[in-house]
């Protein structure tokens, strides 16, 4: 277990106080909240980046910022959020912190390899952003980079796009494996995996899918910056390379980055429902078993996004009924989080706001889903705005809603403080009504002919556009009152105490913020991570 | 809900978006009232500090609600399915490809390509084809920022596209510089336009009428421009075009 105890590298060699989060800690807790930070810091850049789309689509025509520049900005806006937010922060932020408390270790399996993985992201992130001022032109080809517009639009911006996401891919995987590890080799003595709560098989689901995915999407784009700098021909067709070829390998890694989002998202609200209403997790081998069919399922469906690229009918299917069935897996989940609901005592705090407004989106994301997948009527909507409102639905309603709602339950956790709920509350109502009059109207857009990824449009569509700008500049409202929050709570925010919510999950069971060593003495074997009304003991 | 319907497929597909739409608001309604109803029904009154009932599982239960979505999605399956075979998705392309040898001969992509090579085929209508006459070939190139389609038969290039009612067109496509996509909401069919690789759409036109063609595939900056017409004429006035714009009867 020596290679658990941070106290050997960490000692008095690591700067303490708030340096040590500039420091290459290799405290898992500190990792951990490097990644959110860093996260959040991403995410107002990704958002601004939504504000200038949002803004060039007020009127029809193109009149906010040039044709090239636009594209380059939903090419960031695309990047930004997914690797630098929403990965980072789902995976990396609560994996770190919770991950070795979930399983009573002291810190991850790889310490090292853990704040190299953190330190990747960055300069990733900084190369990505500054490829916009200094190599003359950032990507324009879109997050999927498809050949061969990503060959023909400005290399420079191209290959720095490349570079960014290799790093960024680098980064994942070294995560990936450290949890693999973390869970499978350094749980606790007497902790069986069937004990551990939901968020870790959520993470081991989604290690899963990192490890076996990502090195695809490295060496495909690999491949591709050979075409762009060193004219090879993998994918350039006046070479003999095939262009759908590489949509086969991106989208191998792309689809199962659907589930590396939402998966741990997953895992975090089956551990905050049960905790504010006060009832076991329902059905917890069943949600099990969802998840691990839901990583399986999930490898295989990745043509969907390729209905129109022109392949062969069996393949349409095939990949048609292959995502069909994820509704089902994903559906036992969603009636088990009902049902932990019912007969509990819910307390409708922020984190509980956020995490039922998640079921609502998701499962309207997930019908919309559904629909995707039937060939005929994906035909129809395919690459138009009714994918786009999907997708938001998907890891905007779905994954950042959990995101939020896991700040305002594990900020106490991190700082020993609660966050304001009045804040809390106008923050979930704001991003609520701004994310649905956002997103909603975007399905009609779609079905009626509004093509994405266009800075210039049908005037029909004028007024639906409008209405979903004013959706977008309320999302971005919303985010003052986090802020407002976080600085108001900073200064005289409510002492939480250890354990506010009355939790009995392992990450409570120690002080509010924990030790550097993660436990006062040897970590608790919890057995029972749900088994509220079971123990009269233990009510406050 | 949608655009105007326009072709043979339109009718198939708002079919299927009906049945769909009416699943899928009757799944979200029920979750979302019961969701809301347990939110009020079990809120934690104030002063309250005990847990809710110790309920860890019910395996019937489970059973219930893994077959529920298991049978909702076999059924939509199953009919999507129908949907596409009735779009024509199952015919293989060598099949159709065969219909019309003659008339694919005049097509200058070589006749090797289109044997093995062809890419997409839904759309051929197979079994809701509207007898009347032979399948009409039209070739599209498409490239930044353009469609241009050239009527073998007839030696004619244009630049928006023109068809009758009630016959078969196959539209034979080939990107010249990166993928394209072409888009008509009104017969609810796309396929993208690929370089390097051709693919073939087929539709069947059934009311007249002009409707947009659009680009559904980033392919550059004015990708949000790249739009054209489709002119849909009743069979006569579609003969009369074809004669006005058929280069050697007009020079003659």
């Amino acid at each position: 277990m020596t290679l658990a105890n941070p106290s050997d590298f960490n000692g008095n060699l690591q700067p303490q106080g708030w340096l040590r989060y500039f420091s290459f800690s290799l405290d898992h807790k500190v990792i951990g909240l490097q990644y959110l930070v860093c996260g959040f810091i991403f995410y107002l850049i990704g958002g601004a980046l939504a504000g200038v789309i949002r803004t060039e689509l007020v009127s029809p025509i193109s009149d906010f910022v040039s044709r090239e520049t636009y594209n380059e900005v939903l090419t960031l806006h695309g990047t930004v959020m997914i690797f630098l937010w929403i990965v980072p922060v789902v995976n990396g932020a609560f994996g770190n912190y919770l991950i070795p408390f979930y399983v009573g270790a002291r810190d991850m399996a790889f310490p090292r390899l853990n704040a190299v993985a953190f330190w990747l992201i960055p300069p990733a992130g900084i190369l990505l952003i500054s490829s916009y001022f200094i190599a003359g032109a950032a990507a324009q080809s879109g997050w999927t980079a498809y050949p061969p517009l990503s060959l023909t639009t400005p290399a420079a911006g191209q290959v720095v796009w490349i570079l960014s996401v290799l790093l960024l891919g680098g980064s994942s995987i070294f995560g990936g494996i450290n949890f693999i590890a973390t869970i499978l080799k350094l749980r606790r003595p007497g902790l069986k995996l069937m004990m551990l709560p939901m968020y870790c098989w959520a993470m081991l689901g989604t290690s899963i899918l990192v490890v076996l995915s990502t090195p695809v999407l490295a060496g495909t784009l690999i491949l591709l910056s050979f075409d762009i700098i060193a004219h090879t021909g993998f994918f350039n067709p006046t070479m003999g390379g095939n262009v759908v070829v590489y949509q086969h390998l991106f989208w191998f890694y792309s689809h199962p980055a659907v589930y590396i989002m939402v998966l741990p998202a997953f895992g975090l609200v089956s551990e905050i429902l049960p905790i504010h209403a006060r009832k076991p997790l329902f059905g917890y081998t069943t949600m099990v078993y969802s998840i691990m069919a839901i990583v399986f399922l999930g490898l295989i469906v990745w043509a969907h996004h390729m209905f129109t690229s022109g392949t062969p009918p069996w393949m349409r299917l095939f990949f048609t009924i292959a995502t069909s069935f994820i509704a089902v897996p994903t559906g036992i989940k969603f009636f088990n989080w009902l049902a932990t609901l019912w007969g509990g005592k819910i307390a409708l705090n922020s984190a509980m706001l956020f995490s039922c407004a998640f079921i609502v989106n998701f499962v309207f994301g997930g019908i919309t889903g559904v629909a995707l997948a039937q060939v005929p009527f994906d035909i129809h909507v395919h690459d138009t705005y009714f994918v786009v409102g999907h997708f938001h639905y998907i890891v905007y309603g779905g994954t950042v809603f959990v995101i939020f709602g896991s700040l305002y339950h594990w900020y106490p956790k991190f700082t020993g403080r609660l966050l304001n709920e009045d804040l809390g509350r106008l923050h979930f109502l704001l991003t609520f009504i701004g994310f649905n009059l956002c997103f909603a109207p975007q399905h009609w857009l779609g079905l009626n002919g509004m093509p994405r990824r266009v800075a210039e449009y049908d005037p029909a569509f004028t007024t639906l556009n409008q209405v979903s700008s004013v959706g977008a500049l309320l999302m971005a409202i919303s985010t003052l009152p986090l802020l407002i929050n976080i600085v108001v709570t900073a200064i005289n925010g409510k002492e939480a105490g250890d354990n506010p919510w009355n939790a009995l999950t392992p990450e409570w069971l120690t002080s509010s913020p924990p030790p550097v060593e993660n436990w006062h003495g040897d970590a608790p074997l919890v057995t029972e991570p749900y088994g509220y009304g079971q123990h009269p003991e233990l009510k406050a | 809900m949608l655009p105007l319907g326009a072709s043979s497929n339109a009718s198939t597909y708002d079919a299927l978006f009906k049945v769909l739409f009416s699943i899928g608001t009757v799944l979200f309604l029920g979750i979302v009232i019961l969701l809301v109803y347990s939110l009020f029904r079990f809120r934690r009154r104030s002063g309250d500090t005990g847990d809710g009932l110790a309920i860890e599982g019910n395996l019937p239960l489970e059973i219930v609600w893994t077959a529920i979505p298991a049978i909702v999605v076999l059924f939509v399956g199953l009919y999507s399915y129908d949907i596409y075979e009735r779009m024509g998705g199952m015919a293989t392309l060598n099949d159709h490809m065969t219909m019309d040898h003659a008339a694919m001969q005049q097509v200058s992509i070589k006749e090797g390509d289109l044997a093995g090579r062809v890419w997409g085929g839904i759309g051929v209508a197979g079994m809701d084809a509207v007898p009347g006459g032979p399948v009409l070939p039209i070739e599209v190139t498409a490239m930044q920022f353009a469609f241009i389609f050239h009527y073998p038969g007839a030696d004619i290039t244009s630049g928006e596209l023109h068809v009758p009612t009630g016959q078969q067109v196959e539209l034979r496509m080939e990107a010249r510089d990166v993928i394209h996509a072409f888009w008509v909401p009104q017969f609810r069919l796309k396929q993208d336009v690929i370089p390097g690789q051709p693919t073939v759409l087929s539709f069947t036109a059934t009311r007249a009428g002009t409707y947009p063609i659009i680009c559904a595939e980033l392919c550059g900056p004015y990708h949000g421009g790249m739009r054209s017409n489709v002119v849909v004429h009743e069979p006569e006035a579609y003969a009369n075009w074809l004669q006005q714009n058929t280069p050697n009867r007009t020079t003659a």
